[in-house]
């Protein structure tokens, strides 16, 4: 893919400061650290998209803000409470899902609204739940695993997005699940005139979505170590480009997971790259809107109407 | 078949529902402001709201077209940091006209610029305004690093005491935005809006300028975010690159609010222009009702949420109620389960 190689290209640039190669080499290893967030994040983005029929989950913000809030809280510092912690942001994730999915489904609601609303929803919940402030600290054990570095100077976040880039592989390519989400993205009528359960389909598709991004709060808290009201919000809108880079098609039916994986590295990448470059906010924000527009010229073309 | 059917008539009446919600939404808001209907506090309240109507009638004709705007925010805060920096509070009557104009065609140009790449260049709309939000919202940014600036005083009072016939300038705006989207419903042009929204397919094949007219819609989107820009100038008197970033959100709300499907062929204008005073009423109810400012973001997205979900829960009733009526022949049973999946285009 061509994402990758632009990666590679671009990751020559911070060797511009600094010839030592053993600098470069974390450099890079950084970017990939911190890119992995964003790309689990964009991996729910990646199915709700795929399923097709306008799909797009703008809730993503909201929940890893709630579940790295819930980490935060349940965790409290202890390393016994880390795996409590972690099953509660993946269901709490999935029941938000759940009722996205319904929403959607049952009432018809176009799933834009709907999972902007429901964004809304936790929002204000988190504000009257929590009064702003929030009493809690992330436990040791998650801070090791996944912002240091665990086996070869190897951060353990790395390690996780690889199993995790290979299990969304298998379920995209290799179950049934996973025919039938490109099936119902592709045309819904012909899936259920082929047997597929559309309805179940779909919710089951907005739930794995919620989960997924609670699995990104939790990750996101223990590499911060802070929560902060508007922590997921930097990830909603970059989840959806970086979906979109990775030539996902945004009406749904084709796409992999791998680019998704590639777009996060990418759009990490340029953030960070203007970040060091230390430019104004605002030559930042063109860039990166310009930048943003050329990759999409690139992979999102949609098919002419000729064709 | 003559029989009353709810599907059939909320279809063919897209705004009722929203009419009947802005009728609760005033009448909450009269208990908890008693003054609601008194000439001032009226046209106090439609000045806040206006530049939102304008944002959503234009974000309402691109999504006719299906397609979606997410930039307008941005566009809405590069006329008002060009305003606010280039015109200072001492313009002339003349540099005014002349700004104002100049903001307009910036504000058709950002527009052409989300419509080349959309229509012409084949991208996806949501994730294409979204870049070009960064643009502008940079653009915005360079011009006016941090809050401030200033309009003349007399533009402020023109907004503040303008009231054609005693009734609040807003309405005035209303009413000319209605006339002209009658006009143009009336037009060739009117028609392929819902052709390109509701099939661009077909519409191509039917010879219909499927990019011309998804093009347009942008350029009348960027116009009517520039003349949001321009009254909400006037309706705060100063300036800050950040003043749209809620907007964009509040525009698409409308629009879906308003009836207007957002797979695009079905609705109207006058829907959303009505789903935006809503937005406002409900923010002045809660501002009224002293709801603890913990709560406020809650009970906002809440009621968004509710008024948004109830058509599908009348509907999804009735559907319950309709699948359950045991003399119905099942084939028609399915027919009518089968009507019920929405839109769908060819595979590609």
């Amino acid at each position: 893919m061509l994402a990758v190689i632009l990666f590679l290209a671009s990751g020559l640039l911070p060797n511009g400061y600094g010839s030592d190669t053993s600098v470069a080499l974390a450099q890079a290893t950084n970017i990939i650290r911190l890119s992995v967030f964003l790309g689990i994040i964009a991996a729910g983005q990646t199915l709700v998209i795929i399923s097709g029929n306008e799909g797009i989950d703008l809730s993503v913000g909201a929940v890893v803000t709630l579940t790295a809030i819930l980490s935060y809280v349940i965790a409290n510092g202890n390393d016994s409470r880390v795996l409590p912690a972690l099953a509660v942001a993946v269901l709490v994730g999935a029941a938000i899902g759940l009722l996205n999915g319904a929403g959607v489904i049952f009432l018809r609601i176009s799933p834009l609204v709907m999972t902007l609303g429901m964004s809304g929803v936790i929002t204000g919940l988190i504000l009257v739940a929590q009064h702003g402030n929030v009493v809690g600290a992330v436990a040791p054990i998650m801070t090791r695993i996944i912002a240091r570095p665990l086996v070869f100077g190897i951060p353990g976040a790395i390690i996780i997005w690889l199993i995790f880039g290979i299990l969304m592989w298998l379920l995209l390519e290799r179950t049934q699940f996973g025919k039938n989400l490109f099936a119902i993205g592709v045309n819904r009528v012909t899936a259920r005139l082929s047997g597929i359960d559309v309805t179940r389909m779909s919710v089951a598709t907005y739930a794995l979505a919620g989960a997924l991004a609670g699995l990104g709060g939790f990750l996101v808290v223990g590499n911060t170590g802070v929560v902060f009201i508007n922590m997921g919000n930097s990830f909603l809108f970059p989840s959806i480009a970086a979906v979109a880079v990775g030539g996902t098609l945004l009406s749904g039916g084709k796409g992999s997971y791998w680019g998704s994986m590639a777009g996060a590295l990418v759009l990490t990448l340029l953030t960070s790259l203007l970040t060091t470059m230390q430019m104004p906010d605002s030559v930042r924000r063109m860039i990166l809107g310009g930048t943003l527009l050329v990759l999409i010229s690139i992979y999102g073309r949609q098919r002419g109407f000729r064709q | 078949m003559n029989k009353f059917r709810w599907s059939t008539f909320s279809a063919r009446r897209p705004y009722l529902f929203t009419l009947l919600l802005l009728v609760v939404c005033m009448a909450v808001n009269f208990v908890f402001q008693p003054g609601l209907f008194e000439r001032n506090t009226l046209n106090s309240n439609m000045r806040v709201f206006l530049p939102s109507i304008l944002l959503a009638a234009g974000q309402a004709v691109v999504v006719l077209a299906g397609g979606i705007d997410i930039s307008v925010g941005a566009i809405l805060s590069i006329v008002n940091t060009i305003l606010v920096t280039k015109l200072g509070a001492r313009a002339s009557t003349g540099r005014t006209a002349e700004l104002l104009a100049f903001v307009l065609v910036i504000g058709m140009l950002a527009g052409a610029i989300n419509g080349f790449f959309i229509a012409y260049l084949r991208l996806q709309p949501i994730i294409t305004t979204y870049a070009t939000s960064f643009l502008f919202g940079g653009i915005a940014l360079a011009i006016l690093p941090y809050p401030g600036g200033a309009i003349p005083a007399a533009l402020a009072t023109f907004y503040r005491g303008t009231t054609p016939l005693g009734l609040p300038l807003a309405f005035l705006v209303i009413f000319l935005m209605l006339a002209a989207w009658a006009l143009t419903q009336r037009t060739r042009y009117g028609r392929y809006l819902y052709a390109v929204g509701g099939q661009p397919d077909a519409a191509y094949a039917t010879a219909v300028p499927v990019n011309g007219v998804q093009f347009s819609t942008y350029v009348v989107s960027g116009f009517m975010a520039a003349l949001a820009g321009i009254a909400i100038t006037m309706l705060t008197s100063s300036g800050s690159a950040g003043i749209g970033d809620a907007l964009t959100l509040t525009s698409i709300s409308a629009v879906v609010i308003g009836g207007t499907a957002l797979r695009g062929g079905v609705g109207g204008v006058a829907g959303p222009i009505l789903g935006a005073v809503i937005l406002g009423f409900v923010r002045n109810i809660i501002s009224f009702a002293n709801v603890s400012l913990w709560w406020q973001t809650f009970v906002n997205a809440a009621i968004i949420v509710v008024a948004l979900a109830a058509p599908g829960i009348i509907d999804l009733f009735r559907r319950v109620v309709y699948e359950n009526i045991k003399d119905i022949p099942a084939a028609r049973r399915r027919s009518a389960g089968g009507h019920s999946v929405p839109g769908q285009r060819p595979a590609a």
